[in-house]
């Protein structure tokens, strides 16, 4: 029989919950990594036992996790072991060493997120603009999402703050920057939104290794078409009304990109308002907002099954930042958009004033999708029949940063 | 041996207790201290530098004899209580929030 494995990263660390196909009785373990914030765990879709985590901390910055074993244990890729402590004669600074010819011991890559600043592809990306319009050198603060290849266990993709896109060949253990994206002209006209410059959204396309799409918070969305070389941004049609040109080409506050394997022209995105619908691969955007209750909101996703099928949490804002009404309601449609139903069943429907962040909803594959989320209230639901009903797996974890799930034969 | 006192996240992530005792020889610096630190815990490399530029986390704090040397040189020799383990050296993260 099926079952599932979903990935939670909470502000003080991991939960891995876990249940058969019938998705009713819940193990949960945890927290791992206590204390730490867990901003994103992925599994890769070519080896299940292989999930790639992101650990920070504002104290102590930025740390990769991987488990080869479905997280039963982690390491950080690449960190050999430690010498003895007592070890006699030691002589720690580097300068004082007989040079080695493999050169210095390099520790702490997987870590390692530097901006490429090569005569070749580096140079001009040195500034972007600041929250008061000056410009503002890059700095890496933290990794936002984790996206594994859909055809390698050891290639991974790492969208991080301040927005860049890096990409690491050998299972984590160091990592490139896809600087194509930042240099390709617009780099020096992003700015931050209120959550940071944050490079958020990854989303890999099966049979068609070339493309790319990921979407950053507040330049907008952007495609590549030749495996991360060049990069264009994909934002026609969008209209941002708090921004100085409305319908810039950068600049809009894109919150998620989701599209389905099976009709990859067609991509889906919950922005700061509005939920848009490209048919075209993200060349032009037109809005499906229809009839829900609010047009802001974090996260969407599509039906595992049905390529028409997508799912929102509208949230009230700008300033709010949880349910219209108290009432956590899934918004799903069944069109591809414009016509929204709401989905209550086993969901507060009042007094309920937590949020649900961009990376915390996914979706299954058993033949009765399920749908996952998470919210800023620690509490995880589980849909096992697509949205019409909901169940509490968790209900006081710390706040949800992101819910991911693996279907597991 | 020169004691080192961890703080709690970085206790979690070298799978130590909260003191850790390390070889360090003479002349016993911050910057030869956390270099050996790394050496034997590799998993805390970045964590209390910044691996790119080196420097201190903003956030990071050392103690020696309950004085702040989170501004000193971290080439300026500890002082003798350190050097000979008799008082452990603080790394700290720093108290922030409510």
């Amino acid at each position: 029989m099926s079952s599932v494995r979903v990935l939670v990263g909470t502000r003080k660390g991991a939960f891995i919950l876990s249940a058969d196909g019938n998705r009713t009785d819940w193990a949960v373990e945890g927290p791992l990594f206590a204390g730490w914030e867990i901003f994103h765990m992925k599994g890769s879709p070519v080896d299940p036992d292989r999930i790639y985590a992101s650990q920070c901390s504002d104290w102590f910055g930025q740390v990769i996790q991987r488990s080869s074993d479905g997280g039963k244990t982690w390491e950080q890729p690449g960190t050999p072991a430690g010498e003895e402590p007592s070890a006699e004669n030691k002589e720690p600074s580097a300068d004082n060493k007989e040079p080695s010819p493999e050169g210095p011991p390099t520790i702490g890559e997987s870590n390692k997120f530097a901006y490429d600043t090569s005569a070749e592809t580096g140079k001009p990306l040195t500034t972007h603009q600041w929250y008061d319009g000056t410009q503002h050198p890059w700095e890496f603060k933290r990794v936002w999402h984790l996206e594994p290849s859909l055809t390698d266990a050891d290639e991974v993709y790492a969208g991080v703050e301040d927005a860049a896109l890096f990409r690491s060949g050998d299972g984590a253990e160091s990592w490139q920057e896809v600087a194509g994206l930042r240099g390709h002209g617009t780099g020096p006209s992003w700015q931050p939104g209120a959550g940071g410059m944050c490079l958020h959204t990854i989303v890999l396309v099966p049979d068609q290794p070339n493309k790319i799409f990921t979407a950053i918070s507040a330049a907008g969305a952007f495609r590549t078409d030749d495996g991360g070389l060049t990069w264009q941004p994909i934002n026609k049609g969008l209209r941002s009304e708090y921004i100085p040109e409305p319908e810039a080409e950068v600049g809009h506050c894109v919150h998620k990109l989701a599209l389905h394997p099976a009709k990859p022209e067609v991509i889906y995105m919950q922005k700061h308002w509005d939920v848009m619908r490209s048919d075209d691969g993200g060349d032009s955007w037109r809005e499906v907002s229809g009839n829900l209750p609010s047009d802001f909101g974090f996260p969407i996703d599509v039906h595992a099954h049905d390529p028409d099928t997508v799912y929102v949490v509208p949230i009230k804002s700008d300033s709010e930042r949880y349910p219209p009404d108290g009432k956590l309601r899934v918004y799903r449609s069944r069109s591809g958009g414009d016509d929204w139903e709401p989905l209550t069943n086993g969901l507060p429907q009042q007094n309920c004033y937590v949020n649900v962040l961009r990376d915390a909803m996914a979706v299954d594959r058993l033949d009765d999708c399920g749908i996952y989320f998470g919210t800023t209230g620690g509490q995880v639901y589980v849909s096992p029949d697509g949205g019409d009903t909901w169940q509490t797996i968790a209900r006081d974890l710390p706040a949800v940063l992101s819910v991911e799930v693996q279907t597991l034969p | 041996m020169i004691r080192v006192v961890l703080p709690q996240g970085l206790q979690l992530l070298a799978h130590t207790d909260a003191e850790v005792q390390l070889d360090v020889p003479a002349p016993v610096t911050l910057a030869r201290i956390l270099d050996r630190l790394e050496q034997c815990y590799p998993m805390l490399a970045g964590t209390v530098r910044d691996h790119v530029t080196q420097q201190r986390r903003p956030m990071v704090r050392f103690f020696a004899n309950g004085e702040d040397w989170s501004h000193q040189s971290p080439d300026q020799q500890l002082p003798s209580n350190i050097a000979e383990g008799a008082e452990p050296l603080l790394i700290v993260g720093a108290i922030a929030g409510g």
